[in-house]
């Protein structure tokens, strides 16, 4: 791990609960309980009503593509030794939509589709730091 | 919002000395330049400045080099759209008494990267944690994800795309000014190296260097002064998000709102306008902006592009300087486009065959800023 040079997310005290989440491998997400509505990413207050009154929940980590696009040019260091690669936007099953990179498939898009199921892979960093990636799932 | 609309008027416009690749100045060189020569052209002086706008830099720092103590000042910097939005916030501090002479500059050493503030990414930033970690190219691959959801949606193809592309380099090749001259075409757009899929290099703005500058007056003051004026019959603004991962749709965006205000202010219609500017970073940028603005309906912006339409010679001017596809792009391109629809509407390429769009009288200028996330529009007229 020492040798992973992409950037590296720092949390803050209104995120940390989700960065512990996927260290554990259980990936929770904000909902906002005036409306009972998920939102991402998370935030000290629900953007749907300005309220303080949201719970972390853990969630299935399934989902499926909305948008992505497949990145030939990046000069940046760790992403310029796996051109070409998938990003995506994944809109959970709870509703939220959240970036992240669609890995195990090939990048190509007679491959990736729009509305594929995915499912979440944990992906540790670093002793601290595990990101949310995504594959290709049967449903 | 009405006691805005005809009360200002542009009356000098200019580019930088040099565009294209200018190593050898700073940013805010580019913008003093072009502020000399809008000035010169509207036949008023620096101390007649009272109103100061720009972005990218602090109006302080411009006013700073200019030697300019400005009354009113406003740095509305959300990327390329500002300066059509500086439009609006100009007119209405012009309308409202607050300044009599704004100046609204801007400059970019996009190529160069001589004078450039640094834009760094926290790690405990939001883009950061949460976009950052996954290597999505800025701004292209935002907007590339943007198109993909289009051509889901609604088929929208990449030949429709590259129809804008194609188009928008015959422009091009009419302006002495413009960075691309060579001739393209569909197949050329297709086959250009892959940057982001859906798009290719010829989908994309060019990187250059490029200073612009336009003055804004009193529609009383401007009738004494040097150029035709060009009145501001109508502007409007929107902003629907920052980060491309929280934009609510990738199908619409705030154009649905600037544009709304601004033909609503203006009280025309859109087959009246005889020009359209319209913000092209990228082609999807275009594509998905006429639908916005209503000139054609939801998904139909790859049909109206068809057909070299917006090409010259075309039913629908669009782009005519070459835009940020073809003629120059160092950033924050909404300031060429403002430039190019007020010599158009001044008739500056009379002499100049079909470069000129015959009796130009009605323009619209859109500005896309950031990710798709902020909209400026402007509704422009020969008075």
């Amino acid at each position: 791990m020492a040798d992973y040079v992409k950037p590296i997310p720092q949390a803050d005290g209104t995120t940390r609960p989700f960065w512990e989440s996927l260290k554990a491998h259980q990936m929770k997400i904000q909902k906002c309980q005036d409306t009972g509505k998920f939102f991402f990413y998370p935030r000290g207050l629900s953007p749907f009503t300005l309220s303080e009154n949201l719970s972390w929940e853990e969630v299935s980590g399934k989902g499926v593509i909305h948008a992505f696009t497949i990145v030939y040019q990046n000069k940046a260091p760790g992403f310029v030794d796996e051109l070409p690669y998938v990003v995506a936007m994944v809109e959970l099953d709870e509703g939220a939509r959240m970036m992240t990179n669609i890995i195990d498939v090939e990048p190509d898009p007679e491959h990736v589709k729009i509305g594929m199921p995915v499912e979440i892979v944990y992906e540790d960093v670093t002793d601290e730091i595990t990101l949310p990636k995504f594959r290709p799932s049967a449903t | 919002m009405s006691e805005i609309s005809g009360k200002t008027a542009i009356v000098g416009v200019a580019e930088s000395d040099q565009i294209g690749k200018v190593p050898d100045k700073p940013a805010i060189m580019l913008h003093a330049e072009a502020a000399r020569s809008a000035l010169a052209e509207a036949g008023l002086a620096k101390d007649d400045v009272d109103g100061l706008f720009t972005a990218g830099i602090q109006t302080t720092e411009l006013g700073e080099y200019l030697g300019i103590e400005p009354k009113v000042t406003d740095n509305t910097s959300v990327g390329g759209s500002s300066f059509v939005i500086h439009i609006a916030h100009a007119a209405a501090a012009i309308a409202t008494g607050r300044c009599e002479v704004a100046l609204v500059t801007h400059g970019e050493s996009g190529r160069s990267r001589v004078g450039m503030m640094p834009r760094p990414t926290p790690a405990d930033s939001l883009r950061g944690q949460f976009e950052a970690p996954y290597g999505l190219p800025q701004p292209v691959g935002a907007y590339a994800m943007a198109a993909s959801r289009h051509m889901h949606e609604y088929g929208t193809t990449k030949e429709q795309l590259a129809e804008i592309a194609v188009a928008t380099r015959k422009w091009a090749q009419l302006n002495p000014k413009a960075y691309m001259q060579d001739p393209i075409g569909i197949q050329d757009v297709l086959e250009s190296r892959m940057i982001a899929w859906p798009f290719n290099l010829l989908d994309c703005c060019l990187v250059t260097d490029a200073g612009g500058a336009y003055v804004l007056t009193s529609m009383e003051r401007a009738k004494s002064l040097k150029q035709t004026p060009i009145s501001v019959l109508g502007v409007g603004e929107g902003h629907d998000h920052a980060m491309i991962s929280q934009m609510p749709s990738y199908t619409s965006f705030a154009a649905r709102q600037s544009g709304k205000t601004a033909f609503e202010m203006a009280g025309v219609k859109h087959g009246d306008l005889d020009l359209a500017m319209i913000y092209d970073s990228f082609t999807y940028t275009v594509l998905l902006s006429l639908e916005e603005l209503g000139f054609c309906g939801k998904g139909e912006g790859g049909d109206f592009v068809s057909n070299q339409r917006t090409a010259p010679g075309g039913d629908f001017p669009m782009n005519t300087n070459g835009g940020g596809l073809s003629y120059n792009h160092p950033g924050m391109y909404g300031m060429f486009a403002i430039i190019e629809a007020v010599r158009q509407l001044r008739h500056d390429y009379a002499d100049q065959g079909v470069r000129q769009v015959d009796d130009a009288k009605l323009a619209v200028v859109h500005g896309t800023g950031g990710v798709l996330s902020s909209a400026g529009t402007a509704i422009l007229g020969r008075a």
